[in-house]
């Protein structure tokens, strides 16, 4: 066998209190994809955090192509060949797609002025040769999220590197546009250079990678051949434990009562969107990015303002104008962002979990009866098996699992009987899904309504007792449990009728404005 | 990891840990004190205690208030000039109007809520940035207050009992002037505000994460209203105990007031970047200022280099606080 691209053995890693990696290692070949990985927390960050040289190892080896490598900082690692995307985005929104791509070595003249004009040239030739359709002089800013990841990429290859490491590059990509990376990724693996791609969706890895190498809490645990090994393998691998994959909607039944009536929606991103929500029923949301099921989300608790519709809400027509509102008629929404809309990071969970109910609950005269909160926080972290030292431990320590918990948390404490859920899995591990899954079950069981919104197909299939399916900010159609399959939701979730009049046909729409272009949704 | 990173601090090292800027801070107000009473003779006095404790009357006043904004996520510089204004509105009332004590010096300090209630309405309806807000209302109160006054001082000499709000001494016999009782008595009340009240929860909930608390269902643009006019009382009271220790409204006296306010804030841990602090540090903050400010003075450093060091205080302060966040 060839000598590997790229080696690391026995690196070892520890900040304070926390032993981040211990013997790791992995080998990279020359002209493969090796996928990467491990739970939320297995040691995947830090280990690119070592190769970009954020960080140094305490101890073990690095080797690229049999040479001992040492980076002392990213700017190093780039020249010696290693490009990292991070997951999240390291470009600035202000300046164009060419300038991204060259930020910190534009081209100059005379050393002190920039060349603008072969800066957009070579970003042009590039982006040509990566067959990646992006205009150089467009302003990151403006560019829907999957472009930006595209911009993230070619920024990367433009330093022409003999190793590509891809921090789950795809979270917000929708089918098509996996294809187009992979198809870059496939490109540019050749003789001589290889590419780690770090994901947490098994369907990609076994299109792209050739190899995986999986981690479990800081150590190496093995690496398998794709082709041969079976998904419940690596995730058994990955987690420690089996677990099942083949699980079904609980509850399913038709004879429920109404709860939620949403009527003809509008906002700038949505048009006429109308579905009922029942009594203990988890309807499921799907679609692609920016087919605006998160705007949907956002419209019911007021956080976007309707231009036109109505909401009923338990047979009375309610007006929501902001989620102040929402959150008294006992409507909660779960962000996708939960770091951004949902949590306080630096508070304490108890803080986290009382913040919703403080008022009406724990105080009295203004001011707070702590030993009620205190006692009604621990009882939730009994109730949802949250994992936390205790009630005063800072949130942001917590794994994603359990920051996603400490919110549903914060929603029961409120009393919510509507609970929207915007992509309730999104950077949990695999593991911590199924117990979010559980308990998602068991809110429904117990009589909550659970709106939830979802990219991954498997988990609208495994979860929604009905399914809502968007495209362009519409509702294309609504399908029950036993309609629901993966190519009909794909189907009505990739119909355009604004573009196209044989879809506009299929759904029924005539008022169709031709050309109409739509930004793609905000997260 | 699945469960949990970092162990949960607990016992006497989670409190060590989890004030560490308090006691830093208290540690340095130690070290700055003992430092200048061996430095000169005429610093470690009964006298030069109580001089110091009174100099910080105005400044932790201001600063206590202040902290809630910045708690909040905001800023409030118009609480200098905001503060000099207060001071000619009590002139007004109680000199020019002249009504009675009991009613003038409440109104005074209620001006003050009313000027933070506008820097409210402009930040939280308007939505207009904190600095430029305050900025502008820093701005507004300064020509006010000379307008108001007819640029000249307005003093209270013939109002009975004014003076004493600050000078006198309700424990008769001890020489421990009021005005340092009103700033115990305040920091006291904001202290217990901000830990144990609802407004000081928010005070916190907004500061870490507005958007996660709007989405909580709670009234941000209200309660951000409702934390610039309380900390507005502080403008006001600081106004009527600046004007006590006097003797007379200076309508151009506050500018230059909002900056030592502030670095007292930060330099009593409050982050600037908001959800982070504490009444506590704020007071120490002021102490730190205060023995500076009159240890550099007894030293007989000239006030030009007396602004250097403070400058240079700020600086050590917030990079102590910088470096033990990254190692922690």
């Amino acid at each position: 066998m060839s000598r590997p691209l790229l080696e690391v053995t026995g690196v070892g890693k520890s900040f304070p209190g926390v032993r981040a990696l211990h013997d790791m290692r992995l080998d990279l070949r020359s002209g493969e994809v090796l996928a990467l990985v491990g739970e939320n927390g297995a040691g995947k960050s830090t280990l690119m955090k070592l190769l970009s040289g954020i960080h140094s190892a305490d101890s073990g080896e690095f080797r690229l192509r049999g040479e001992p490598l040492s980076v002392s900082n990213p700017r190093q690692a780039l020249e010696l060949g290693i490009s990292i995307i991070h997951q999240e985005f390291n470009l600035v929104p202000h300046l164009t797609v060419a300038q991204n791509i060259f930020i910190g070595r534009e081209p100059r003249r005379w050393r002190l002025l920039l060349d603008e004009r072969r800066l957009n040239t070579e970003a042009g030739q590039l982006l040509e040769r990566l067959r990646l359709p992006l205009d150089p002089k467009a302003a990151v800013g403006s560019l829907t999220v999957a472009n930006q990841q595209m911009t993230e990429i070619a920024k990367a290859l433009a330093h022409d590197p003999v190793v590509l490491i891809m921090d789950e590059p795809t979270a917000a990509l929708n089918d098509a546009e996996v294809e187009t990376l992979h198809g870059l990724i496939r490109r540019f693996v050749g003789d001589g250079t290889g590419a780690i791609y770090i994901s947490h969706r098994m369907e990609e890895i076994r299109r792209i990678a050739d190899r995986v190498t999986v981690i479990r809490d800081g150590e190496y645990m093995d690496t398998l051949r794709v082709s041969s090994a079976s998904t419940d393998r690596i995730i058994s691998l990955m987690v420690g434990r089996a677990i099942d994959t083949s699980a079904q909607p609980a509850n399913v039944r038709a004879d429920r009562d109404v709860v939620l009536e949403a009527r003809g929606l509008r906002t700038t991103l949505l048009t006429d969107v109308g579905f009922d929500l029942r009594h203990g029923e988890i309807l499921g949301f799907a679609g692609l990015m920016g087919a605006g099921r998160t705007e949907v989300g956002r419209a019911l608790v007021g956080a976007d303002p309707l231009t036109s519709g109505s909401i009923v809400l338990h047979g009375e027509p309610v007006r929501i104008p902001n989620p102040a509102v929402a959150a008294r008629h006992g409507i909660g929404y779960l962000s996708e962002d939960r770091k951004r809309f949902g949590l306080l990071l630096e508070q304490d969970v108890k803080a986290n979990i009382t913040l919703a109910c403080l008022r009406e609950r724990f105080a009295t005269a203004g001011f707070v009866n702590d030993g009620a909160a205190r006692a009604k926080a621990q009882e939730y972290l009994g109730t949802l098996r949250i994992k936390t030292p205790s009630l005063d431990q800072i949130t942001k320590h917590l794994s994603g699992g359990n920051q996603q918990k400490v919110v549903i948390a914060k929603w029961l404490a409120k009393d919510c009987d509507i609970l929207i859920f915007d992509e309730p899995t999104r950077g949990i591990d695999v593991g911590a899904k199924e117990e979010i899954y559980q308990l998602l079950n068991e809110l429904a069981g117990r009589g909550k309504s659970i709106i939830m919104i979802s990219s991954e197909l498997p988990e609208i299939l495994r979860m929604a007792h009905r399914v809502v399916v968007m495209s362009e900010g519409r509702v294309t159609r609504i399908l029950s449990n036993n309609e629901a399959t993966q190519e009909n939701i794909m189907h009505y979730a990739t119909l355009r009728p604004d573009r196209n009049a044989e879809d506009a046909a299929e759904l029924g729409i005539s008022d169709v404005h031709t050309g109409h272009s739509r930004k793609a949704g905000q997260p | 990891m699945t469960a949990v990173k970092t162990a949960g601090e607990s016992g006497f090292a989670g409190v060590v840990k989890s004030r560490l800027q308090q006691l830093l801070a208290f540690a340095s107000l130690i070290v700055i004190y003992a430092f200048f009473s061996f430095a000169s003779p005429f610093f470690f006095t009964y006298g030069n205690f109580t001089a110091i404790l009174f100099s910080a009357v105005v400044i932790g006043t201001l600063a206590i208030g202040t902290t809630f904004v910045i708690i909040a996520g905001g800023i409030d510089l118009s609480i200098g000039t905001g503060m000099a204004l207060c001071a000619v509105m009590s002139g007004v009332f109680l000199v020019k109007l002249g009504l009675p004590l009991a009613v003038g010096v409440p109104a005074a300090i209620l001006f003050g809520g009313l000027i933070g209630l506008i820097n409210g309405i402009n930040v939280a309806l308007l939505k207009i940035p904190p600095f430029i807000a305050t900025l502008a209302m820093m701005l507004v109160a300064e020509g006010l207050a000379l307008v108001l006054s007819d640029s000249t001082p307005i003093y209270f000499n013939d109002v009975e009992g004014y003076v004493e709000i600050s000078t006198g001494n309700l424990i008769s016999g001890v020489n421990f002037p009021n005005a340092v009782l009103v700033l115990l008595v305040v920091a006291l009340i904001a202290g217990g505000l901000l830990t144990k009240s609802v407004l000081g929860r928010y005070t916190y909930s907004i500061g870490s994460n507005e958007e996660a608390t709007a989405l909580s269902g709670i009234n941000v643009r209200k309660w951000k209203i409702a934390i610039y006019a309380f900390a507005g009382l502080f403008i006001g009271l600081a106004g009527v105990m600046i004007s006590a220790r006097l003797g007379s409204a200076q309508p151009a006296t506050g500018m230059g007031y909002e900056l030592q306010a502030i670095a007292a804030v930060v330099i009593g841990g409050t982050s600037l970047s908001g959800g982070k602090g504490s009444i506590v540090g704020t007071l120490i903050g002021a102490l730190i200022i205060s023995v500076l400010n009159n240890g550099l003075q007894i030293m007989s450093i000239p006030q030009e280099w007396q602004n250097v060091i403070l400058g240079c205080v700020i600086l050590v302060a917030v990079y102590t606080d910088r470096i033990r966040k990254k190692e922690a």
